[in-house]
């Protein structure tokens, strides 16, 4: 019977299923059409760009954030972890005295920092069976303590040219974050969809127990989740550092629910095997386009935390209500 | 061929339901339903998954509303619009084979749920503790009341749930595949409790696939079929092969398998596995010195009581649990011990999982998802990529062999019925084209027209020269499949039958249970 139900309601039209896919899309246009009438400035190439730069710092991380919460998991550190692997990166640079490849060697240290702290999280969250939640919150303070540590409380900057070129600098008229937030995007994306580990990640969140029955690592997985975001958060650590100029110790600060809530309203389930880094995109522009239009038609910055999170709200609310009305 | 209704005694009747309709989107799940429950009857509720026995049940509950038709509870009408806890208030409790007891509270806090005695605007812990032990012991049931109830077993605390109803003052209670969980023993004891319970004048609906219980405790019947009225009457004057009739709509029996003529190669060794009991509660038995050999193309039964061993065994062997002591051969040779069912799956060994939902299925995924996840490295590209033509490939081709019946592959899981979920556990393990494969349960909660085609499926894989394990619960189902069976008692194996010699009685006295208890069953398949 229930094969029955599901041949005969999918030749009918079903409102709410529809809704539920594709409302946060109509819901991300239907805010673009109203900031570009409200306020022409909004649409120009300036805006977009800026748009879109500030979109993809956070947006790298959360396309790694993507696949923590599809093992049910979840990670507060990210922000923290952002500027610990910024700072990481550009002190390093520093100390070997900045040459002409200087930026390789702070990209190459933020990033790899960042898969060693988030490796370290991972396995005490499955070693230890730690609640993730405690263990990244635990880590949030962590990493941001440590920052401050490392250089004292102060910023690091004089970077040059060829450091800035990564933040400020474009190929073609783009912007080159946005460029590596593509690629990023495009990389989560094909591992998502098409390999053999996204399958797993699936599986692990869906059913941690049938997933150990069917000879997966379970551990060795939810262990990888962890290494990817660190290391995304310590390459948005480095390009965060080079847009600005300055690795900053209070750099990324609320990153973590930005990025949570971009994973969150994109339709990817708390409870984990549901979800995908399609639906993170459209969070993690929503959010931006939402806080930009909502600077340029002058809403007070207090109003627009409201606004925001009155959204996160609403989207995961209507995901379980169009769940448990089929 | 249904028994008219004027036939039956004529005590006045508890609850009256009368054409009672219910439409999903798509499909019509109840059509005109009739039921009705005399009082002072325990009455059965039989149907194949789909029957619609479900939706009839959450439509009593409160839990759904149904569409058109009339329900009565001692001549007062209940109106459709009522919350399950006003239909409660009125008298009929269900209880769903997932229990709604908060496992952190006591027993006596669970019974007395929102009803807590009061003294002084406080709760009289005396009184409920002194309340809830007479409650328990009427049950049969020595328990402390202050004990938490996640300390118990399933058959303890399907006796919470029962006794809270009784506390409420039930006059109906709805069961919902009581016995599902239980071990045989169990279910003596439940049947003893519903006797009881009806001699003080609380009435049943038992819902249930196992026909020989409801000639061990049920009184009346109604058959539902495809969401239709078929059928009532007595117990007493039907056959057992009657109901399986009426239920599915032909003749269902299980079939025995035609023995290959010799048995091949030991395939699979076991020698000597033990372990302790642990203290932490996780591992409730010792095993003692298990040995067992499974030959190609033959069917091992495990027969038992749920906690004897069965599971346990079948677990280490796939090493999803550790032993302290044994040693595993496959073919000939000794294996490393198994750490992982990842090195039991490599090995050749595949796991059908007594618990589908829980440990088998991943709901919300594709059945073409659930059916690959194991074999995707044998399907990728540098082991990386899936290539999704394969992949089809592999599904149509298992799908085709166990006769999966299913709309698309692309559908979730969670949507097919019990016995198709089966189906694509035993396709994922056959796609990894094991030389052992262990079936735990091969047939809880699915109806008699897919168990026999499960039973069939299970027969060509022994065919094709694969060594079968299976462990089943059901003593008609483990005389059905096996060649030979190993009995299990309290963590020992007591012994060995060959299938051609064992007989249910014969079983049970190696399970150790007495078999002068319980009223003569029916006539077994």
């Amino acid at each position: 019977m229930t094969e029955a139900e599901q041949s005969a309601s999918s030749r009918r039209f079903d409102a709410v299923g529809w809704l539920r896919r594709y409302g946060t899309s109509l819901f991300l246009l239907a805010l673009i059409v109203f900031f570009a009438v409200e306020n022409s400035r909004f649409l120009s190439l300036r805006n977009v760009s800026n748009i879109l730069t500030e979109v993809s710092i956070y947006g790298i991380i959360a396309v790694g954030m993507t696949f923590v919460i599809l093992t049910a998991g979840v990670d507060l550190a990210v922000g923290s972890l952002l500027a610990f692997a910024g700072m990481s990166g550009a002190l390093v640079m520093k100390a070997l005295g900045a040459d002409s490849l200087g930026w390789l060697v702070a990209l190459a240290t933020a990033t790899v920092v960042g898969a060693l702290v988030g490796y370290l999280q991972g396995k005490t969250v499955t070693f230890f069976s730690v609640p993730p939640f405690i263990v990244t919150l635990g880590g949030m303070t962590i990493w941001r303590g440590a920052t401050l540590i490392l250089n004292d409380g102060s910023p690091v900057s004089g970077f040059d040219a060829g450091y800035r070129w990564w933040g400020t600098g474009s190929i073609a008229g783009i912007p080159v974050p946005i460029l590596i937030f593509g690629l990023v995007a495009a990389l989560g994306f094909i591992t998502e969809r098409f390999t053999r580990y996204g399958r797993y990640i699936y599986a692990v969140g869906g059913n941690p127990e049938a997933a150990r029955l069917n000879g997966l690592d379970v551990p060795a997985i939810i262990t990888s989740v962890y290494l990817i975001v660190g290391a995304l958060s310590g390459l948005a650590g480095f390009l965060l550092s080079a847009r600005l100029g300055a690795a900053e110790a209070v750099g990324g600060i609320g990153y973590e629910l930005r990025v949570i809530a971009s994973v969150v309203i994109g339709g990817t389930s708390l409870a984990g095997g549901r979800g995908g880094i399609g639906g993170t995109i459209v969070g993690a522009l929503l959010i931006g386009v939402l806080t930009n239009g909502l600077v340029i038609m002058h809403v007070s910055s207090y109003w627009q935390q409201v606004v925001i999170g009155l959204i996160i709200v609403a989207a995961v609310a209507f995901d379980a209500y169009a769940k448990s009305h089929r | 061929m249904a028994k008219s209704g004027s036939g039956v005694s004529s005590a006045p009747n508890l609850l009256e339901v009368r054409g009672v309709c219910k439409q999903f989107p798509g499909v019509k799940a109840l059509d005109g339903v009739e039921l009705q429950v005399r009082k002072g009857e325990v009455h059965a509720l039989l149907g194949e998954n789909g029957a619609g026995k479900s939706t009839l049940l959450k439509i009593l509950s409160g839990a759904l509303r149904a569409d058109r038709g009339e329900v009565t509870l001692d001549g007062v009408t209940l109106e459709p619009s009522e919350t399950p806890r006003e239909r409660q208030r009125a008298g009929l409790v269900t209880i769903y084979q997932e229990f709604n007891l908060l496992p952190f509270m006591s027993i006596a806090e669970n019974l007395y749920l929102g009803r807590e005695p009061k003294r002084r605007g406080f709760i009289d812990w005396a009184a409920m503790h002194d309340n809830s032990r007479a409650l328990l012991t009427s049950l049969g049931l020595s328990a402390d009341p202050r004990r938490e109830v996640r300390h118990l077993s399933i058959a303890h605390q399907q006796m919470v749930e029962i006794g809270r109803a009784v506390a409420r003052q039930a006059k109906l209670i709805v069961m919902d595949e009581p016995t599902a969980a239980l071990g045989r023993r169990e279910v003596e004891i439940l049947h003893d409790v519903i006797r009881a319970l009806k001699a003080r004048g609380v009435n049943f609906i038992y819902v249930t696939h196992r026909l020989d219980e409801v000639r061990m405790v049920c009184d009346g019947f109604t058959v539902l079929r495809d969401g239709r009225y078929i059928a009532r009457g007595e117990v007493k004057s039907m056959e057992t092969a009657d109901l399986a009739r009426l239920m599915v709509g032909r003749d269902v029996e299980l079939a025995k398998r035609a023995r290959p003529a010799r048995p091949g190669a030991a395939v699979l060794a076991v020698k000597g596995v033990s372990r302790a009991r642990d203290s932490g509660g996780w591992h409730a038995i010792a095993l003692s010195d298990l040995s067992i050999e499974v030959r190609a193309g033959e069917i091992l039964g495990f027969a038992g009581l749920v906690g004897a061993g069965r599971t346990e065994l079948a677990r280490i062997i796939f090493g999803a649990d550790h032993s302290d002591r044994g040693v595993l051969y496959l073919h000939g040779s000794e294996l490393r011990p198994l750490r992982s069912p990842k090195q039991a799956i490599r090995a050749g060994i595949a796991l059908v999982p007594e618990d589908r939902k829980q440990q088998g299925c991943f709901l919300e995924q594709s059945i073409s998802r659930n059916m690959t996840l194991p074999s995707l490295k044998r399907i990728s590209r540098w082991r990386i990529f899936v290539d999704e033509a394969q992949e089809r490939q592999l599904v149509e081709k298992y799908r085709a062999a166990m006769r999966i019946k299913m709309a698309s592959s692309g559908a979730a899981v969670g949507t097919l019925s019990g016995g198709n979920q089966q189906k694509v556990l035993l396709a994922r393990c056959m796609a990894l084209q094991p030389k052992v494969l262990i079936v735990d349960e091969p047939t809880r909660g699915i109806d008699i027209g897919a168990k026999a085609e499960v039973h069939q499926l299970l027969f060509e894989m022994a065919d094709s020269g694969m060594a079968l394990i299976i462990i089943s619960s059901e003593m008609p189902e483990v005389l059905a499949l096996s060649d030979r069976i190993a009995v299990f008692r309290e963590g020992c194996i007591s012994g060995f039958l060959d299938a051609r010699d064992a007989t249910e009685n014969n079983l049970m006295e190696l399970m150790a249970i007495s078999t002068a208890a319980g009223p003569a069953r029916g006539a077994a398949p």
